[in-house]
């Protein structure tokens, strides 16, 4: 399949990505410092969650393509997890977000075992069965405050209790931590043994079980890292926000978003996600704050214009632009 | 708990049970039709609702009259989605699966803003149509006419949907449904075979809409909840099969009535998610579906 040769080109391309990587890395760590303004740099905390996040989706609905319309249930176990632990036990989140992680990342096994017998939009639609079971459980559910939510105390200035006074700037670091380390995690993966399963199984599962790939398993893999990290996002979310309640957590409109950066950037691509986050979570966000304020909807026709737009005028996604190969398929983004 | 609220709770089920099939007809149609998922199948209902509290409000006809007018509608809706989207994102040459998925979620989320724009987000309700606060009693079981009606012109609208599948037309369903380059060489017009496919999804949306506003309340997001059971109620009968969406329909009514009968009612979908897990654990295709 591979051309003698082309593994050192592949090796080449993937320390570039690392050198590119590393750049942007300083760059982030740079960027709020010239921006005095709250909400703008609130805007990007939360663009770099989403990119984060998006990054999780897009190893089980990129790379392995597995469309899941149901990732707002990790995200929320993540959330509850981190959340319930830290105000009735008073674990530190930073330990709590792990326990998040790994519960929904467990959660997600457990979702994968019946759903992975599906495919296409069977699979999407269990999925999206399945989280909105899960909304209706938890707002039903008094042990977690059911449709109230929970409210994270606020004790004191704390790295390890991710809480602070001030919490914009601080957060923008925990924010950028975790998306570097969601895309580092892609990059690995994308250049391992699973990675190279999940794209045969995303392009022909019958042709890929033929050549040994193991297809169940890989998928299993897949959802389960997949889901660890968007419930670690939802722990972040929890300490950021201060506030968790079902809908905003385990809500249908919050799959589509995690979802929709991948999407608009390119799926199963590595720049993807924080190209799709960038352009998505602004447009979005400041769509909201100027237009829908008043509750008037002309937010959501915008964000919904925008959906069908970017995903009609460049399928492939937004990275094709720039001219970046798609290491999903294999196809030649740019050609299109 | 006497055997008479059963009964009534199970008949009341049943009836709302028809209106399920009837909207999940539509989308079964549309998907064993071209392997598309229209997650926008519930706003078209919420816009059926909207049209027919505005027609009745602006020129006081009774949502019955306006049955004919918003189904026509609600055809021309769905066709006018197939031209203006579907069709574009089934020319898409990378991930098209995908972006189908994601174009009929930009849609709702657009046509519920729309509505939130137009309507605001009050819930609406019509009060004073001819079926409106009136019962039937049959013995000790007293239902709201409203609801009887409903799921009688559901039925009617069923039956005619099953008559459309035996035209010639229904014939070329099916051949394009098979085989979608082959009709081309036998003179069935493909994107014209599509967009009638998806305006009669929409038709039946369209009617399902106008019953339900006679007895429920109308808001921007009322198709969700409605969108959500179509989906179950199409995996569960089986996607494509139109018998497997009616009895599946009423299966999911039944069940949803009974269980706000012995659980908490804000929990009653609950039954309604455990079957349908239970059907994915062991007829992953649905009752009715081919694999």
């Amino acid at each position: 399949m591979r051309r003698p040769g082309t593994s050192n080109v592949i090796i080449r391309r993937r320390r570039r990505e690392l050198v590119v990587g590393a750049i942007l890395l300083v760059l982030f760590v740079l960027l709020p410092l010239p921006i005095g303004n709250t909400y703008l740099r609130g805007l990007i905390v939360l663009t770099l969650l989403y990119a984060g996040l998006s990054q999780g989706w897009n190893i089980l609905g990129g790379y392995c393509g597995q469309i899941s319309l149901g990732h707002a249930l990790y995200f929320g176990i993540g959330a509850y997890t981190s959340a319930m632990l830290f105000t009735v036990l008073g674990v530190p989140p930073t330990l709590g977000m792990f326990a998040g992680g790994i519960l929904a990342g467990l959660a997600a096994l457990l979702v994968g075992w019946p759903c992975f017998r599906l495919s296409g939009h069977y699979y999407a639609i269990a999925t999206l069965v399945v989280g909105m079971t899960a909304l209706l459980l938890v707002q039903n559910w008094d042990f977690v405050n059911a449709a109230m939510g929970i409210t994270i105390p606020f004790r004191a200035d704390s790295w390890s209790d991710l809480e602070f006074r001030v919490a914009v700037l601080p957060f923008h670091y925990v924010m950028l931590a975790y998306a570097a380390v969601a895309w580092l995690i892609a990059w690995v993966v994308e250049g391992s043994r699973w990675g190279f399963y999940w794209r045969a199984v995303k392009d022909d599962a019958t042709a890929a079980r033929s050549l040994a790939v193991r297809v169940f398993p890989s998928k299993m893999a897949a959802a389960a890292i997949s889901g660890f990290i968007t419930g670690v996002g939802g722990a972040l979310y929890s300490q950021y926000v201060g506030f968790i309640d079902p809908d905003s957590t385990l809500g249908l409109s919050l799959s589509v978003l995690i979802a929709l950066p991948a999407v608009v950037g390119g799926v199963g691509t590595l720049w993807g996600p924080l190209l799709g986050a960038a352009v998505l979570i602004p447009v979005q966000q400041l769509s909201i704050a100027w237009l829908g304020s008043a509750g008037n909807g002309i937010d959501l026709m915008i964000y919904g214009m925008l959906i069908i737009a970017l995903a009609l005028a460049r399928p492939q996604g937004l990275v094709s632009l720039l001219g970046v190969r798609s290491q999903a398929g294999g196809e030649v983004a740019e050609s299109a | 708990m006497t055997a008479a609220i059963v009964l009534q709770v199970a008949i009341g089920g049943l009836l709302m049970g028809l209106i399920y099939a009837l909207v999940a007809a539509g989308l079964s149609l549309i998907f064993g039709l071209m392997d598309v998922v229209n997650f926008a199948h519930g706003e078209l209902l919420m816009l059926a609702m909207y049209a027919t509290f505005t027609i009745h409000q602006a020129l006081g006809l009774d949502p019955l009259v306006q049955l004919p007018l918003i189904a026509l509608l609600l055809f021309g809706a769905g066709a006018a989605i197939y031209r203006g989207l579907i069709a574009r994102s089934l020319a898409v040459r990378f991930n098209t699966g995908m972006v189908q998925v994601f174009v009929t979620f930009g849609l709702s989320i657009f046509l519920v803003g729309a509505a939130q724009l137009v309507f605001g987000s009050d819930f609406r309700a019509i009060s004073d149509g001819v079926l409106s606060n009136r019962t039937v009693a049959i013995g000790q079981v007293v239902l709201p006419l409203a609801q009887v009606a409903a799921g009688l012109i559901c039925l009617l609208a069923f039956a005619a949907l099953v008559l459309i599948s035996r035209t010639e037309f229904g014939r070329a369903l099916e051949a394009t449904r098979e085989d979608r380059e082959a009709v081309a060489l036998i003179g069935i017009d493909r994107d014209k075979v599509f967009s009638v496919g998806w305006g009669i999804g929409g038709a039946a949306v369209g009617i399902a809409g106008v019953m339900l506003s006679n007895f429920y309340y109308i808001s921007p997001t009322v198709g969700s909840n409605f969108a959500l059971i179509a989906y179950v109620t199409v995996a569960l009968g089986g996607f494509g099969s139109l018998p497997g969406a009616l009895i599946a329909g009423v299966l999911v009514g039944l069940v949803e009535a009974l269980t706000a009968l012995v659980m908490d009612p804000s929990l009653k979908q609950v039954g309604i998610f455990a079957i349908y897990v239970l059907v994915l654990m062991f007829r992953p295709r649905g009752l009715f579906g081919r694999l």
